[in-house]
């Protein structure tokens, strides 16, 4: 689903990432760990097509990311949903309307007619909210939030970039069970974490394997936690 | 070519995208800001200007037309003579008229007329008859004409107090002033819509910078960038609107208070639009929507390639 083949990424005359391999098959969960700076968020970004290779190739969905035009970017990122620590939402809609974003620029829904929506807020425990406006949201229900946003679409993929990084452990559990459940689904997970009690944690929840960047190269840390 | 009709493929889709509406798209932009209220207090600002630059173009095209066509083909003779030659010298001008070709018609001017000519510059209680005033006689030609150097020689022999006077000496540079005033006001239009495309592309190309979270988060959910673009474009080409409509209307009020052609005594006289003339105003919301249009879709574009 997702490969990385000898990826290399350098910024300002940095390199970031160097000679990166690595293959995320369907329905698999893997943690992405490493210390702050390590090129965690630069990994993922190249995984929908934000960033671009410095060298090397990024396959997703079996197509090279660096071949693909703006309009056939922004139909890849429809199948994958992204969750980012700092949720960026529109703050002028309310959380219905932001879930149901992917939808809209899809053209294809209705906000307050999809049933879909409805199940979904009420999975992620934010029904309550649904006519709230983001600002008012805790940090625990703008990353739920995120993540219904990121699902909306029913996309094959996601990308949780440290999501669990401004709410406290319960929530964070919260969140992994919510994660762990979409891959029982047969979605394909990325999670990147610094937060190692975490992942161990999960041990007895999920079959995952930890990445860890490390040295600008990407290591196995870890499998069948 | 393909470039070529890719655009123009692209430029179908997004005007038939925007007539059709999406206002779930345009609901992406937040719905405050000062670019908005920029846009719209410009546009009706313009369109008031324009409104009259439009008045002030069609009443000098009026008055160039009348000019042209009234006056055109009408001449005057003035017969100075002493009062014991005039009768004659009048009758002899009257039939070297009609025996001359191209005339279709001849008239004396009588007395009352003159005084009525006058009487903006003299007032009505002036005396005609206790002044000398040269007889004057109307004479209007047929779509052929006339030769008015042979008319002159023809009148100097019969008459040798006539004088020919075929308005032109001081018609054509009325009437190539009051066409160039036309150009001007045209001009004035066109200027004022340039200016509206500046203002609009500042206000959008403000917009959009202020609004680059908004771009990230729909990029980063798998909005095109035209499906942006167009929330953007429909925005600011529906406030264009609004504020056009504004100006426009206080522009139409305002000129509805202005003497209108029939108000001879008047100085700046046919500056109100008359009959099927009140209709040009209400293209200028129209066209604004155009300008803003491309403006705006311009510089949404353009941002949008250098937010890559």
């Amino acid at each position: 689903m997702i490969e990385f083949q000898n990826v290399s990424y350098s910024y300002g005359g940095a390199t970031l990432l160097n000679n990166v391999s690595m293959a995320l098959p369907q329905g698999s969960f893997h943690f992405l760990t490493g210390p702050s700076g390590a090129g965690k968020t630069t990994l993922i970004k190249m995984c929908y097509a934000e960033l671009q290779p410095t060298q090397g190739t990024v396959r997703v969905f079996g197509r090279d990311t660096s071949a693909l035009g703006r309009d056939e970017v922004s139909f890849l990122r429809r199948n994958i949903g992204v969750v980012h620590q700092d949720c960026q939402f529109l703050d002028h809609l309310t959380v219905a309307e932001n879930v149901a974003l992917p939808l809209t620029v899809a053209g294809s829904t209705n906000v307050r007619t999809d049933g879909n929506m409805e199940e979904l807020l009420a999975w992620v425990g934010l029904k309550h909210v649904e006519d709230a406006f983001p600002p008012s949201l805790s940090g625990g229900e703008r990353q739920r939030a995120a993540l219904a946003r990121a699902l909306i679409g029913a996309p094959d993929c996601i990308l949780a970039d440290e999501p669990t990084g401004n709410v406290d452990w319960d929530m964070s559990k919260r969140l992994m069970q919510l994660l762990v459940e979409l891959n029982r689904m047969g979605k394909t997970v990325l999670m990147a974490t610094h937060d190692m009690a975490l992942i161990r944690s999960m041990k007895s929840d999920v079959q995952a394997r930890v990445l860890r960047i490390q040295e600008k190269q990407l290591w196995l840390a870890g499998a069948d936690l | 070519m393909a470039g070529g009709g890719r655009s123009v493929k692209g430029l179908i889709e997004t005007i038939a995208a925007f007539l059709i509406g999406d206002s779930q798209a345009e609901r992406m932009v937040p719905p405050t800001g000062f670019t908005v209220r920029l846009t719209i207090v410009a546009a009706a600002a313009m369109a008031f200007l324009a409104t009259f630059a439009l008045a002030f173009s069609i009443a000098t095209g009026t008055l160039a037309d009348r000019w042209s066509t009234d006056l055109a083909r009408t001449s005057t003779i003035r017969i100075s003579a002493p009062e014991t030659q005039m009768s004659a010298q009048v009758a002899a001008v009257l039939e070297v008229l009609r025996t001359t070709p191209g005339v279709q018609s001849s008239r004396l001017i009588e007395l009352e007329e003159q005084q009525a000519l006058l009487a903006p510059w003299f007032g009505d209680d002036l005396a005609l008859d206790q002044l000398p005033l040269p007889q004057l006689i109307e004479v209007v030609e047929t779509a052929d004409g006339f030769d008015p150097q042979n008319l002159q020689l023809r009148l100097t022999a019969q008459a040798p107090g006539a004088a020919f006077d075929d308005h032109g000496r001081w018609q054509r540079p009325l009437v190539g002033a009051a066409n160039r005033l036309r150009l001007v006001g045209w001009l004035a239009v066109g200027l004022i819509g340039v200016t509206l495309a500046v203002i609009v592309t500042l206000a959008a190309q403000s917009a959009l910078a202020a609004n680059h979270q908004v771009i990230q988060v729909m990029r980063l959910i798998g909005a095109r960038d035209h499906y942006i673009a167009q929330a953007f474009v429909r925005r600011f080409t529906l406030r264009s609107i609004l504020g056009a409509l504004i100006g426009m209307g206080v522009g139409i009020v305002v000129l509805t208070l202005m003497p209108g052609a029939e108000d001879e005594t008047g100085f700046l006289t046919g500056l109100r639009p008359t009959g099927n003339q009140w209709l040009m105003p209400l293209a200028l919301p129209f066209l604004t929507g155009v300008i803003a249009f491309f403006a705006t879709r311009r510089a949404s574009r353009r941002a949008l390639r250098e937010l890559r």
